[in-house]
């Protein structure tokens, strides 16, 4: 079982490298998005489901997301369609997918085995992690929304247009 | 069920944050570097997460919440001054803006 982790490890490992050698941003960009899906898998197989759900939806989907539109922003030149449709050549997505269905499959497989914690370790729920957020790290937690706000505040700032 | 060690984890933690390392010291490309502290970052909250299921805690996950957190404002912030200096300077070239008078 403890194959799994390894497996994902690898795919980690290995999407990453690829992230750091492309050429294209948008390319990295989807080895970046499997490499954090393996390293959901990792936390999956760890016993911390809630963490690798938090890792999908904000990492590989909220902060992805901010760098795709960015990326696009920064093209609106007026080759930018060509440019796009090099871009997204289907023969670039070949890579990126056959490293999502190895992590499908094992994927399917925990879920099917009915194994969540492949690696050993025991399962630390969401419940026991809101608790302790809730209570011993009440003051990091406020700490914390006060620096999304002035992430907030910064970007808006920074990104606006001067009128005058 | 054997667990696995706890160590092979912590040297994935290490080997990804050193590619993360890699990419930001070689590539000079903004969004290839602000990518590479995304690796940097995730792999340093993995180091959290396997250290917090080693002895059943949830103060690793609790700590990779906050890097997320962190890393959320770090990224937004990050991205309007890689759009501001696109503006200013046409280029994603870190080496092209290094001087700071600007």
């Amino acid at each position: 079982m403890a194959i799994i982790f390894y497996i994902s490890s690898a795919v980690a490992v290995l999407s990453t490298v690829m992230v750091i050698t492309r050429m294209n941003a948008v390319h990295a960009l989807l080895y970046l998005i499997v490499s954090l899906l393996s390293v959901a898998v990792i936390f999956f197989t760890l016993g911390a489901p809630f963490i690798g759900a938090l890792e999908v939806i904000i990492y590989a989907g909220a902060i992805m997301v901010l760098f795709v539109f960015v990326m696009m922003m920064l093209n609106m030149g007026k080759k930018a369609a060509e440019l796009e449709s090099s871009w997204v050549n289907p023969r670039m997505y070949v890579g990126p997918a056959i490293l999502a269905a190895i992590l499908g499959i094992e994927l399917v497989y925990m879920l099917a085995s009915g194994s969540n914690r492949a690696a050993g370790f025991e399962m630390v729920g969401p419940k026991a992690v809101g608790i302790g957020l809730y209570s011993s790290y009440l003051v990091g937690l406020e700490l914390a929304g006060m620096l999304l706000l002035a992430g907030l505040v910064g970007a808006f700032h920074l990104g606006r247009r001067d009128e005058d | 069920m054997t667990a696995i060690p706890m160590e092979h984890g912590l040297l994935l933690a290490a080997v990804l944050f050193m590619l993360g390392l890699i990419g930001l010291l070689v590539r000079r490309n903004i969004i290839f570097m602000l990518l590479s502290i995304e690796v940097m970052l995730n792999a340093a909250g993995l180091a959290f997460v396997v250290a917090g299921a080693r002895w059943a805690q949830a103060e690793g996950q609790i700590m990779f919440m906050f890097i997320l957190a962190m890393a959320a404002a770090e990224v937004a912030v990050g991205l309007a001054l890689v759009l501001l200096m696109y503006r200013k300077f046409k280029t994603l070239d870190s080496d092209q803006v290094s001087r700071m008078r600007g």
